[in-house]
């Protein structure tokens, strides 16, 4: 999609529905799109949702809001303990949980976005995260195939758009966000700035406009 | 040099001392975030943290406070001139494909064939992995801070791992607050004795099987 939408953050979270794949940005809550994520706790009754992020939020914070209400279903992500309320929701077997190392977790982000049908890593091999997964030997190395990860909607965010969609990141807050971004069928971005076509240098554009289907901007 | 009493401080200042300058270097939570202290003003030497950036300064004074810019433990740091920000899966490519010299982290357990557990604790919860498993795998040289036995006075340095792995034969060398180890061939070498320790201190603490090849 070219034609970047603008809509407000409760336009944004009525496309997720119950039962949907959500990947949320952010390490922690550095990047999160924490509108988004607001405005999905507090104004969506979607649930049975999969989260797809690097962590669960915090308790009561970002994810954690969600999970509170328990509307995520499943949970994919490299670090969970960060939210205790995840790891005890899980112990309770109330959320289901993917764990997979954090390179492994970006990569299959990425072959989502990329068209990549799985790859082998050497990542995992003889633990326990590599479990159930077909290992097979490259030059002499233990591997282990891994999947793509796509979600339903992407939520993430940038300090800065254009109108047209393309998104520009500040520091470590770009993480998993321009991957996410790449791996939706419907990617949402909350922008902390927008500003006009042009403005922002084509050379410093992270993530090009063609991967944002809505804008919204951060209050 | 002064007395060096506490052991964390010791063994971060032993540890430093294996990273040289040019090098890539990414440094775990707890001991090896000590060990920038111990570098000296010019060291040459690179910090790369996972959640994308090469180039990590100093902890920032208060007005330098930016909560955008996190190191992987989500602490607050700076960035040093030259510094480049990059997405997560361009942070684990350059893990992976052996751009990042050296890993320092600690561990629960190391085995004496160089397995290493430090990610999760049998009937605990084990369910936060981050990037552990990436640096031990990818990092050229894997070197292993930690004190020699558990709080319960249990060793660290094992035969086998009895904790879930987080990869197979990926340690080439382990500081404690007693020694320095090296993995050779396969097989774990005592090289070097710290704080005053002899080879009895050593033995004591270490359930793994090792020979002694002291240098000097």
């Amino acid at each position: 999609m070219t034609a970047t939408g603008l809509i407000t953050a409760r336009e944004a979270v009525r496309l997720i529905k119950t039962g949907d794949t959500v990947m949320v940005g952010g390490f922690g809550l550095v990047g999160a799109p924490l509108t988004l994520i607001d405005a999905l706790a507090d104004h969506s009754d979607a649930t049975d949702l999969t989260v797809i992020s690097n962590n669960i939020g915090e308790p009561g914070k970002g994810l954690g809001k969600l999970l509170r209400q328990g509307r995520i279903r499943r949970g994919i992500s490299s670090f969970f303990t960060s939210n205790p309320e995840a790891v005890a929701a899980v112990n309770a077997g109330e959320m289901e949980a993917t764990l997979l190392p954090q390179g492994t977790f970006a990569e299959a982000i990425r072959a989502g976005g990329a068209g990549i049908g799985g790859f082998f890593t050497p990542v995992a091999a003889g633990t326990l995260l590599a479990e159930g997964k077909e290992e097979r030997l490259i030059d002499g190395v233990p591997h282990v195939l891994e999947s793509p990860i796509r979600a339903d909607v992407a939520l993430v965010f940038a300090a800065r758009a254009d109108t047209l969609g393309n998104l520009w990141y500040r520091h470590t807050a770009r993480n998993f966000n321009p991957l996410m971004a790449t791996a939706a069928r419907i990617a949402i971005a909350e922008a902390g700035e927008i500003v006009p076509a042009g403005e922002l240098e084509p050379e410093s554009i992270v993530t090009p406009h063609l991967y944002v289907d809505y804008l919204v901007a951060r209050p | 040099m002064s007395p060096v009493s506490d052991p964390k401080t010791l063994i971060a200042a032993r540890a430093a001392q294996e990273l040289y300058p040019g090098e890539v270097v990414n440094l775990g939570i707890g001991i090896p975030n000590l060990i920038p202290e111990h570098l000296g003003a010019d060291t040459k030497i690179f910090l790369h943290t996972e959640n994308g950036l090469l180039g990590v300064g100093p902890r920032p004074t208060e007005d330098e406070l930016d909560p955008d810019l996190v190191d992987a433990a989500k602490r607050p740091i700076t960035a040093l001139p030259g510094a480049s920000y990059f997405d997560s899966a361009s942070s684990f490519a350059m893990i992976r494909g052996g751009h990042v010299d050296v890993a320092v982290l600690g561990a629960l357990q190391v085995s004496e064939r160089g397995d290493i557990a430090n990610w999760a604790i049998p009937g605990k919860d084990v369910m936060g992995v981050g990037g552990a498993m990436d640096l031990v795998v990818g990092a050229n040289r894997v070197v292993v801070t930690m004190i020699s036995t558990t709080p319960s006075g249990e060793a660290k340095l094992v035969r086998e791992c009895t904790f879930p792995l987080t990869a197979r034969e990926a340690v080439d060398i382990v500081v404690t607050e007693h020694a320095v180890f090296r993995f050779r061939d396969g097989s774990l070498v005592l090289t070097e004795l710290l704080g005053g320790a002899t080879v009895e201190d050593v033995d004591r603490v270490t359930e793994a099987s090792y020979t002694v090849d002291l240098e000097g």
